[in-house]
């Protein structure tokens, strides 16, 4: 049986905050090391729900994590974990970001730094530092500003909803600002959905290829049961990242719609 | 045809298993309320074959009466599973599925993740004959009833299907099964028990279809595990007009559906049959095959 699909279990070996309701697990896998910018695990929380999350480090000296953000009761319980519980894992799962472009523009949106934060070591590993948007909802909800200060120095910028810090507004109004004053060849998003509705028609002005990281209800993850289809690409597999093409295809849904547990469609809200 | 369930979900990634090649498509089971299903773990693979218990998650046939029109405007010929409570509930959702448009209609009688819930149609002969008739009172489409390897003589429940009035028996879904975590020493699936389909349940759902095959006179649409065009034959061979195929697309991706295809007409090329219906059945007269009579195989 090929690996990826086998439950594993990890050991949770630190789980460290980020912000109030937003926490990192890191554990050892050796499948997760091998993963892509962009992929994701199926983490199953035993007697509650398996969810699938991003992977957000991937093999830092054999550690690789998820970050976590509490929305509700199975991630209520990962963004307490203590070290030394046991979760079962399998993936990593789905697409992966494309490394393209000399001068790539990624615009993160509140957890949805999680998938980017690979994509930017990989693209300075190729001796290429991207100019990263950091959004969150105030000035205590940005993630791994550290470590991306770190990496990119002034080519980390950052905007708040509330302004507390950076740029005031949504992220998604920072990255029109800066795709009319700026050239990019390439950007890369991930966060809440109307948001990267919002830069994916201001990349279409700009004639500027995306890939951007959706969300929909995953239940087998390995593209059988079609419960996260939008138009006709399943997320879990054809997916998460959606490259200009997709996204034009699935346009009405952008944005819009999605299948909830039961396969009916409601409101994308955020 | 895709298996009831897989990617069975909205019009246009169906639209997408029909332009891969396949002849028709079929929904997910369509039951009178909208059902979220279990809670994950739903699904998990296993060694050749996936086990499942996904809890015929449907948004409810009210709903689904769009979808279908949608399909239909697509030009995609749909066959629309569903499901019951009672035998009321199945010719209502039957009597609904039918008026929306769908161009025939497959009785899931034995989904076994429900059981508890909506007991084990599958398993008793007399219930399958009075479903079955209950819902041809309600439709002229073409009715196929599908039945469950967890029974002991699958032959007197296709046989009780065939009297209620189906046109044709589809053969099989799912074997149950449950799959064990050593390391958190608990069932994997949140519903511990599931269904387990693919290429480790090929013989059994074939010798299903083997013996329907003998007990009916109605056409036969065998279903489990098939993935390559020799499994599409051996299924003909058995008795089968007509396949499903589900768990194929997890391991050989959506391009199986004309992958299979491709390899029946290569036999066929091979051989020097013309149509589908020359085949089926073949091997049920096995004394009466001589060595001379014996092909040549597929080239791929
Ligand atoms: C590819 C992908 C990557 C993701 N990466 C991350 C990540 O890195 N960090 C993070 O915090 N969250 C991530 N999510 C979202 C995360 O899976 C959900 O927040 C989580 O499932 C909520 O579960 P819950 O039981 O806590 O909340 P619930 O109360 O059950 O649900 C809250 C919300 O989460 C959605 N949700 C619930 N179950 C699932 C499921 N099986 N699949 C998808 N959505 C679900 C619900 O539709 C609802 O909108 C990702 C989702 C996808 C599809
Ligand atoms: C994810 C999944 C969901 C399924 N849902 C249904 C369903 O709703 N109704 C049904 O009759 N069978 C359902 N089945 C069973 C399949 O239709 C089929 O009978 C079974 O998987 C065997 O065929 P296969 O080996 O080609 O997958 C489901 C199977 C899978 C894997
Ligand atoms: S989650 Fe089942 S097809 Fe994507």
């Amino acid at each position: 049986m090929p690996g990826n699909d086998e439950i594993r279990t990890i050991i949770v070996l630190d789980a460290r905050r980020e912000a109030v309701d937003i926490s990192t697990i890191y554990f050892k896998d050796e499948l997760t090391q091998t993963a892509k910018p962009g992929q994701y695990l199926m983490v199953w929380v035993p007697g509650e729900d398996e969810v699938p999350m991003s992977i957000s480090t991937i093999n830092h000296n054999g550690l690789s994590s998820i970050t976590v953000r509490n929305v509700g009761p199975t991630t209520e319980i990962l963004d307490s974990l203590q070290p030394g519980t046991k979760l079962g894992i399998r993936g990593p799962y789905g697409n992966s970001y494309e490394i393209k472009g000399e001068k790539p523009l990624i615009v993160a949106g509140g957890s949805g730094a999680a998938s980017l934060y690979p994509l930017v070591e990989a693209f300075i590993e190729k001796g290429i530092i991207p100019t990263f948007i950091l959004g969150g909802r105030s000035s205590d909800q940005l993630l791994f500003e550290d470590e991306l200060v770190d990496l990119l120095k002034e080519k980390l910028v950052i905007s708040t909803d509330d302004g507390s810090m950076g740029y005031s507004g949504y992220a998604s109004g920072y990255a029109a600002l800066l795709m009319a004053e700026n050239e990019y060849d390439h950007v890369y998003t991930c966060g809440p959905e109307l948001m990267m509705a919002k830069v994916f028609y201001e990349t279409e002005k700009h004639n500027l290829p995306i890939q951007a990281s959706l969300e929909r209800y995953i239940k087998c993850a390995v593209g059988l049961c079609g419960n996260c289809v939008v138009g006709p690409y399943r997320v879990c597999k054809d997916g998460p990242i959606f490259d200009t093409e997709m996204l034009d295809t699935i346009r009405e849904e952008l944005g819009v719609s999605r299948l909830d547990a039961s396969g009916i469609k409601v409101r994308v809200n955020h | 045809m895709n298996a009831a369930g897989v990617l069975g979900m909205t019009p246009d990634i169906l639209k997408r298993v029909y332009d891969s090649g396949a002849g028709a498509v079929i929904s997910k089971s369509i039951g009178p309320e909208p059902r979220r299903g279990h809670p994950n773990p739903t699904l998990v693979r296993v060694e050749c074959g996936a086990l499942n218990a996904m809890g015929l998650p449907n948004p409810g046939v009210e709903y689904f009466v769009e979808e279908i029109q949608e399909i239909k405007k697509m030009g995609v010929p749909i066959i629309a599973s569903f499901f019951g409570g009672s035998t009321q509930e199945f010719a209502d959702v039957a009597y609904k599925l039918s008026r929306a448009g769908a161009d025939a209609l497959e009785l899931n009688a034995s989904c076994p993740n429900v059981a508890e819930e909506l007991g084990m149609l599958a398993a008793d002969a007399a219930n399958v004959e009075k479903v079955t008739a209950a819902v041809r009172d309600e439709t002229k489409l073409p009715l196929f009833v599908k039945l469950s390897p967890n029974v002991t003589n699958i032959k007197s429940i296709a046989v009780a299907a065939e009297w209620g009035g189906a046109d044709a028996i589809t053969a099989v879904n799912t074997s149950k099964g449950i799959a064990i975590d050593i390391n958190l020493r608990r069932p994997i699936l949140a519903n511990v028990t599931g269904g387990l389909s693919g290429p480790a349940v090929k013989p059994v759902s074939l010798r299903c279809v083997w013996e329907v095959a003998q007990a009916v006179k109605i056409p036969v649409i065998g279903c489990g595990g098939i993935t390559t065009g020799r499994d599409a034959i051996e299924y003909i061979l058995a008795g089968a007009s007509a396949l499903e195929v589900g768990t194929a697309v997890m391991t050989h991706g959506l391009d199986v559906y004309k992958e299979i295809a491709d390899g029946i007409t290569c036999y066929m090329e091979n051989n020097g049959f013309t149509s589908i219906s020359e085949m089926v059945g073949l091997a049920h007269d096995y004394e009466n095959i001589g060595v001379d009579n014996a092909c040549l195989g597929m080239t791929k």
